[in-house]
């Protein structure tokens, strides 16, 4: 951090006053040092709180250390990787996060779109009604796992009250095995649908009006214009914003220890939530790390293909 | 189809060449669609509403069952308890954990600018050797799962005894705003021509100073946005803040708010009104950024 803050003050106040110095064959060079010296000090951040964390984790998942009894590591080889990989309660974790995973972001794809959709079809109040839809995205998940909490409470959540008075059993929606995913599902959909809306909703208004009017023109069917048209145009991008919400969803520990704690039991546990446990409640740091790597490998995966796709949006 | 109502509004004589049963079959449609989205809009924002309503309610009536919606008494109780300890008057555990989160959001928001910017200039202005591959790395970084990085990271606090410590908190958000930083600046460095320095530099003045007195100065509506962002993730923070900080006097708002549901009892109006004071800095200031919501929300992947 401190290499470029001399060279961003001192050098121009020297030169400013005098005429320009002359240049020649070592500009290159300078633009080389620059690019060096304006880059290095946050790539070392990146390299000193990302990677090096990731590669002690990377070594951890080999040995049995624990963080509480301290004492040296002994090498486990792949034990850990062994262990996690057959255990059936990972396998039951797994298949919670691709439950909630599917769910959720499938949920909010849907809503999302079609929200997206109707909106954009609106001529007057789009932006109010964009921002308004908007609030849930930017509220912290503490604040929305909380909140949730209340409103979904089986005795006094208002969730249950409005279900009581239109006649409707009650609930009981957090301390139930099946509804508890089923709730977390829902929040996330809530606070998300947000985000699939907007990026929508940029991809639907860049699609340019000639092709509709063509269309019409060509006494297209509307179904048939939503299909030729919209679709393929608002696809690529919609495919982009999809992908960021399951690395997102697969990444999810805050909402879940907020709202479930992992329960009832351990139907509402997350593969993160699950780490969570191992590392900080069994202290058996060895075993998540082995766990976090495996995670890790997973969303190195999936931003693969969200870079891929990224990429190809940007090259069209 | 997606413009039909524009059409039906702007060019006055499209409607009338339309067959009169399909015009009626419009209306209705757009009745139906005005219908649904204000359906829509309403599940959206009864829990905001909900919470907003929740923090001015009396106790008595938070709790009341059947839900009141209407007639309840209002108070402001719940938010000078927000401020104010109950006990002896003073500054209450949840007032220091909103300086805390104004201190650790602030500086990290700060450090985050000043390592982002220039790497983002250089990575849009310089060929960098593997530029694509620097810049797929760095976004990479942001998407590790929170919980996983935690637990090196807590080791390696505890190493240097960063554990319960402001420093150790400002550190970690600073490197997680750094890629979002420079995806998003790069984003706005591209928009401003290169010929604008190499012009300058024509002129007689060096790289840096080009970059300093012209496009410095086009970029600062960009790096206020990209601040502004940066600012709302580290504020909005709870993993790393739970467990890299235990002490109440180090403790971020998150996880003080979070603790709120510690005890036997909740207290859910003071939660409600500790939610709102903490929801609404970061409305205002993503209302005043909406125009780069997309980039931002996407950490600068996706421009439009």
């Amino acid at each position: 951090m401190s290499a470029p803050v001399p060279l961003t003050t001192d050098r121009p106040g020297q030169v400013a006053s005098t005429t320009p110095p002359a240049r020649g064959r070592s500009r290159w060079l300078s633009d080389r040092r620059l690019a060096v010296a304006f880059i290095a000090p946050a790539l070392l951040l990146l390299l000193a709180m990302s990677v090096f964390p990731l590669l002690w984790a990377l070594y951890l998942s080999f040995t049995d250390y624990s963080a509480t009894r301290g004492g040296a590591a002994n090498w486990v080889w792949f034990g850990n990787y062994t262990a996690i990989l057959t255990s059936a309660q990972v396998h039951l974790r797994a298949l919670t996060t691709l439950i909630y995973v599917v769910g959720a972001v499938g949920l909010q794809t849907v809503l999302g779109f079609t929200i997206a959709y109707l909106i954009s079809r609106r001529t007057h109040g789009r932006g109010l009604l964009t921002t308004l839809f908007l609030v849930p995205m930017m509220l912290s998940p503490v604040v929305v796992g909380l909140f949730w909490r209340f409103m979904l409470d089986a005795q006094f959540g208002v969730v249950n009250s409005m279900l009581g008075s239109l006649g409707l059993g009650q609930v009981e929606w957090l301390t139930k095995q099946r509804t508890a995913l089923l709730s977390l599902i829902v929040v996330d959909t809530w606070q998300w649908t947000p985000f699939i809306m907007l990026i929508a909703l940029a991809g639907l208004t860049a699609v340019p009006k000639y092709l509709y009017e063509a269309a019409s023109i060509d006494r297209a069917s509307e179904w048939f214009r939503f299909r030729t048209i919209t679709l393929p145009l608002v696809w690529p991008l919609l495919l982009i914003a999809v992908l960021f919400r399951a690395i997102e969803a697969f990444r999810l520990f805050d909402l879940v220890y907020i709202l479930t704690s992992g329960g009832p039991g351990v139907s509402t546990e997350t593969l993160s939530f699950h780490v969570y446990k191992v590392a900080f409640l069994g202290f058996n740091t060895g075993t998540a790390s082995a766990y976090g790597i495996l995670m890790v490998l997973i969303v190195i995966v999936l931003t693969q293909l969200y870079l891929r796709y990224l990429n190809k949006l940007k090259e069209d | 189809m997606a413009v039909s109502v524009n059409e039906a509004v702007s060019a006055g004589p499209v409607p009338d060449h339309a067959p009169p049963a399909r015009r009626r079959g419009f209306r209705g449609r757009s009745v139906l669609e005005v219908a649904l989205l204000t359906a829509l809009a309403v599940v959206m924002l009864f829990p905001v509403l909900w919470m907003i309503e929740t923090s001015i309610k009396e106790n008595r009536d938070v709790y009341a069952v059947p839900a009141k919606f209407f007639d309840f008494k209002v108070t402001l109780d719940h938010y000078r308890d927000v401020f104010v300890s109950s006990g002896g008057g003073g500054r209450s555990t949840l007032s220091v954990a909103f300086l805390n989160s104004v201190l650790v959001a602030g500086v990290s928001t700060v450090l985050a600018t000043l390592l982002g910017v220039p790497a983002a200039w250089a990575y849009s202005r310089f060929s960098v050797k593997a530029k694509k591959d620097q810049l797929f790395f760095i976004l990479s970084t942001r998407f590790m799962p929170p919980v996983v990085v935690v637990i090196p990271i807590f080791l390696m606090y505890r190493q240097v005894g960063l554990i319960d410590h402001p420093l150790g908190l400002i550190l970690i958000y600073t490197a997680f705003n750094v890629p979002f930083t420079i995806w998003m600046m790069k984003g706005f460095v591209d928009e401003v021509p290169a010929e604008y320095e190499d012009a300058a530099m024509l002129d007689g003045y060096t790289r840096l100073q080009a970059f300093r007195k012209f496009t410095l100065p086009l970029l600062v509506p960009g790096i206020a946005a990209t601040a502004v962002f940066a600012l709302i993730f580290s504020w909005n923070e709870f993993v790393f803040a739970i467990f890299l900080t235990s002490s109440d006097n180090v403790r971020t708002a998150p996880p003080a708010i979070a603790g709120l549901i510690g005890g036997t009892t909740v207290d859910w109006g003071l939660v409600a009104a500790s939610s709102v004071v903490f929801a609404l800095p970061v409305l205002i200031f993503a209302y005043l950024v909406r125009k780069h919501l997309v980039a931002g929300v996407t950490l600068g992947a996706v421009r439009r």
